[in-house]
């Protein structure tokens, strides 16, 4: 009854690949032995060698990490806890603190960028690691926080009530059930997390120390003040991590689906 | 009749850090910002607290207006395209075969999760003069001098579509999964041609989605000074850019304080007419 | 939503709170289990006062509704549950879940998660989940509500046996009423957070003390009459444009006094003598359900009436008259005490 239209396919290939062009084009190119990355040259992994000579490089990718890590754990502990919290308190000060604490992904990062910096100069923080962990956690909070309310609000309360009555006190049925069943909702929210943390330029722009580099500071710098074909090895070295990491967050999730699917039926 | 046991300290410890950390680091950090940007900027470095509306004022000299106007449209371009590229894609993918659908959905998330600013290279690689575009074109001879799109206007709003492309993706196909094709079908056989029930039917129902990702894509192009920086030189100015030229380079952090107070209340009045035209408190597809 | 009501439980007795939904019989459960704390009033256990104790530290176990596995444990692990938060020594846990697992033939599943079972394991999980540390009252709510029907059949003799091998009090939620006269050493009816009647299956099936047992309990006609003589324990009544009897033998009744009857649709007879004492009715509609053959048949007055029979067909024809009798020892008088505030 309906006729094959191939048209949606064909708009769906021609989007997909035009996507995926500029980042073949970095790849293609960091194995270019040119200088110049319009002309190619030959095969070669110069920059790639010159990309681990290169000490400032390296201690940046170590901040960035480091970086990644403290702020996804900090807003795990942080959102979690809220978030499990947040389902059983009856305060009127919750709403508003529910918004403000989801506040940092709605306005542009740009402001945000802006309000630490003016604040922590403020407070008199000294600008470095410190200051770049407390305002990646402000915008890694609510990734954590939606994950996590939405799984609880999925939650069967039946399970935690069969738990107390099987004769868990409370902190034994939070240890016990309620943690292990938002694992995977915590696990994809801080990978979430760490992705938008290690991604992060605007943000860490305004609130880092003059001797911090990020990797997206460095190669933000790096293309500004005219590149050098090491930026292509390390975007492909990066983008080999990144498509490591979507493997690894769709076997999260694919665990994930298997412990809800009893409650299906 | 629910009467709880006596369980509220134990929660509200839980709850604690949560309040804790709004206040001070999501709370303090806005009102101050508030209260900066009534405040007068000292002759050489720092501010002077004293009350003054000159901030405000300043936004409506010509020169800042223009950012403002600039901005606003540059943002609306790159929308407009999401929208005609995005909504279409979603769309499409939610109608997908469920096997489909997964390897279209791991496709999609390896550019997403990509570093924006490696994508971003991609693109200079792309625009910049002899780069691959021009070899392209004047390879086929329909060109003979370099295009010069890096650093213009063009390169720009290209460098935000693609950017800010897949949240509109993400929004309008997490709308369109939900959407029961029955509907359509019903509207059909009620009579309605393929566009009628498109028009009264999906789109009404995609409705949300689209909205969610026209202010998903919206408020952040209006800030992200880098892809103007690097594709548009100095050329472009976002109202992003005159906030960190004045933060930076200017060292006025009253008058960007009060630019930042005027995008937000602009993006805050995005967010709630979305809440009043959708009836819905989150934005679709936001994760 | 439950309004004075009270009740005891004997040790090893195994009751029933049969009700419609949303009359007050789930909420009763979570109270005595400690999910919920009752405005006013005590629960009793053993003669001590566990108003106050706190689920974890109850004597009494629930088997949940939609069973409440833990989706991320193995079966044995859901079942050692309890005896691990007791710190019970290891060898002594992993014999009482063999012995568990035994008791509800699931010997050999110790290693599956919940999700890899069928919905009849998963309940027999639940229930030696919750008989594993051998509580004093085991709780019930609509235990078999998700099975179909024969292995709703099938567990419930299962679930009859294995509370008489334990000899643990249970207390058994349930909206079928078949199910209630299958199991239960008790009932209790329940209607808007009020118990409507407590008795054994027999006396709430045939002695139903209100119209709303006689309806809920098997399906029973009510019958509006009014009482003409009383003569050797049998009530002669003018009923709905008729005759009509109804024995007095439990029932004390008085010449002139208005009452409600309950007859069931399988014991109202159709009778062709014109000197019978009985009602006459016109055959509205027949149906056939179940292995029932159901005649609905309207009355002078309007209301309506029906009759069921084993068979397929009566021979009785939609539009004829025809002549209700019943004998007077299958008549009940209902709503004779004054409903109850």
């Amino acid at each position: 009854m309906k006729q094959k239209n191939r048209l949606p396919h064909l708009f769906l290939g021609i989007v997909t690949v035009i996507l995926y062009l500029p980042i073949i084009l970095v790849v293609v190119y960091s194995f270019n032995e040119s200088k110049i990355s319009s002309v190619w040259s030959g095969f070669s992994l110069t920059w790639y060698e010159t990309l681990f000579r290169d000490k400032d490089m390296f201690q940046a990718l170590i901040n960035s990490i480091v970086l990644g890590l403290c702020s996804s754990v900090c807003a795990a502990l942080i959102g979690t806890l809220g978030a499990v919290a947040f389902t059983r308190l009856q305060a009127r000060s919750k709403k508003p603190i529910e918004y403000l604490s989801t506040l940092p992904i709605m306005i542009p990062e740009i402001i945000l960028g802006m309000v630490f910096m003016t604040f922590f100069s403020l407070i008199g923080l000294p600008f470095g690691m410190t200051t770049l962990i407390i305002a990646h956690t402000a915008f890694c909070i609510p990734y954590i926080y939606m994950l996590v309310k939405a799984r609880l609000v999925g939650m069967d309360p039946s399970l935690a009530e069969a738990a107390r009555d099987l004769g868990a006190g409370e902190l034994r049925v939070f240890l016990d059930v309620t943690l292990p069943l938002l694992a995977p909702a915590i696990a994809s929210g801080m990978l979430l997390s760490f992705a938008m943390s290690f991604d992060d330029v605007i943000i860490s722009v305004f609130v880092t120390g003059v001797n911090v580099n990020t990797l997206p500071i460095k190669i933000y710098s790096q293309l500004k003040t005219g590149v050098t074909p090491e930026i292509n090895a390390l975007c492909t070295l990066m983008l080999a991590a990144t498509i490591l990491l979507v493997a690894l967050s769709s076997l999260i999730g694919r665990l994930g689906k298997q412990s809800t699917a009893q409650k299906e039926d | 009749m629910n009467k709880p046991h006596k369980k509220n300290g134990a929660v509200w410890l839980a709850a604690l850090p949560l309040y804790l950390f709004t206040l001070v680091f999501v709370l303090g950090p806005l009102v101050y910002m508030l209260i900066l940007s009534f405040q007068k900027r000292a002759d050489v470095w720092g501010v002077v607290h004293e009350f003054t509306l000159a901030n405000y004022q300043n936004i409506l000299t010509p020169v800042y207006l223009e950012t403002f106007v600039e901005s606003f449209r540059l943002a609306l371009t790159s929308t407009f395209f999401i929208v005609l590229i995005g909504y279409p894609f979603g769309y499409f993918m939610a109608k997908l075969s469920a096997p489909w659908k997964k390897r279209m959905m791991l496709l999609l998330m390896v550019p997403f999760w990509t570093s924006s600013l490696i994508r971003l290279y991609g693109w200079i690689i792309i625009f910049r003069a002899k780069g691959t575009l021009d070899q392209l074109l004047m390879g086929l001879g329909l060109i003979d001098k370099p295009l010069k799109l890096l650093y213009s206007y063009e390169a720009v709003v290209v460098g935000m579509v693609y950017a800010l492309l897949q949240f509109m993706i993400l929004a309008v196909y997490s709308s369109a999964e939900k959407l029961d094709w029955n509907l359509v079908q019903a509207a059909r056989d009620l009579g309605a041609t393929p566009f009628q029930a498109f028009y009264t039917v999906t789109l009404k129902l995609t409705l949300p989605g689209l909205l969610s990702g026209v202010i998903l894509t919206f408020i952040p192009s209006m800030g992200l000074f880098f892809i103007a920086d690097l594709l548009g030189g100095n050329k472009i100015v976002l109202v992003g850019s005159l906030i960190q030229d004045q933060l930076m380079k200017a060292h006025n952090w009253p008058f960007a304080a009060a630019l930042s107070v005027v995008l937000m209340i602009l993006t805050s009045l995005m967010i709630t007419l979305y809440k009043r035209v959708t009836h819905s408190n989150e934005l679709e597809g936001i994760l | 939503m439950l309004k004075g009501i009270s009740l005891s439980v004997a040790q090893g007795e195994f009751i029933t709170l049969l009700g419609s939904s949303g009359c007050g019989k789930t909420t009763t459960l979570r109270i005595i289990a400690g999910l919920e704390s009752p405005d006013t009033g005590r629960v009793l256990l053993e003669g001590k006062d566990v108003t106050q104790t706190p689920p974890n530290r109850r004597d009494v176990n629930t088997v949940f509704q939609n069973y409440a596995l833990f989706p991320h444990m193995t079966v044995a692990a859901n079942v050692a549950y309890s005896l691990k938060l007791k710190k019970r020594p290891k060898a002594e846990i992993e014999q009482a879940v063999r012995d568990a697992l035994e008791l509800v033939q699931l010997t050999g599943y110790e290693k599956r998660m919940p999700n890899e079972l069928s919905g009849g394991q998963r309940q027999r999980v639940a229930i030696a989940r919750a008989v594993v540390n051998r509580p004093k009252v085991l709780l019930l709510d609509e235990p078999l509500g998700a099975l179909d029907l024969q292995l709703r059949r099938q567990m419930q003799q299962e679930l009859k046996a294995l509370q008489k091998s334990l000899g643990i009090t249970f207390i058994y939620i349930t909206h079928d009423q078949e199910e209630a006269l299958n199991m239960s050493d008790r009932i209790v009816v329940m209607r808007e957070g009020r118990f409507e009647q407590i008795g054994t299956p027999s006396e709430v099936y045939d002695l139903p003390k209100t119209s709303y047992v006689a309806r809920f309990v098997g399906t029973a006609n009510i019958l509006k009459a009014t009482v003409q003589s009383v003569e050797n324990g049998v009530a002669k009544l003018q009923c709905s444009g008729g005759c009509g009897m109804v024995q007095t033998l439990h029932y004390p009744l008085t010449a002139g006094q208005e009452i409600s009857l309950a007859v069931r649709s399988e014991q109202i007879e159709f009778s062709n003598a014109p000197d019978a004492c009985g009602i006459p009715a016109t055959v509205s509609e027949k149906s056939f359900a179940g292995g029932m053959l159901r005649i609905a048949l309207r009355l002078s007055d309007g209301s309506e009436v029906v009759a069921s029979r084993h068979g397929i067909d009566l021979p009785v024809k939609i539009g004829e008259q025809v002549m209700l009798t019943w004998q007077a020892f299958h008549a009940v008088p209902v709503d004779l005490e004054a409903p109850h505030e």
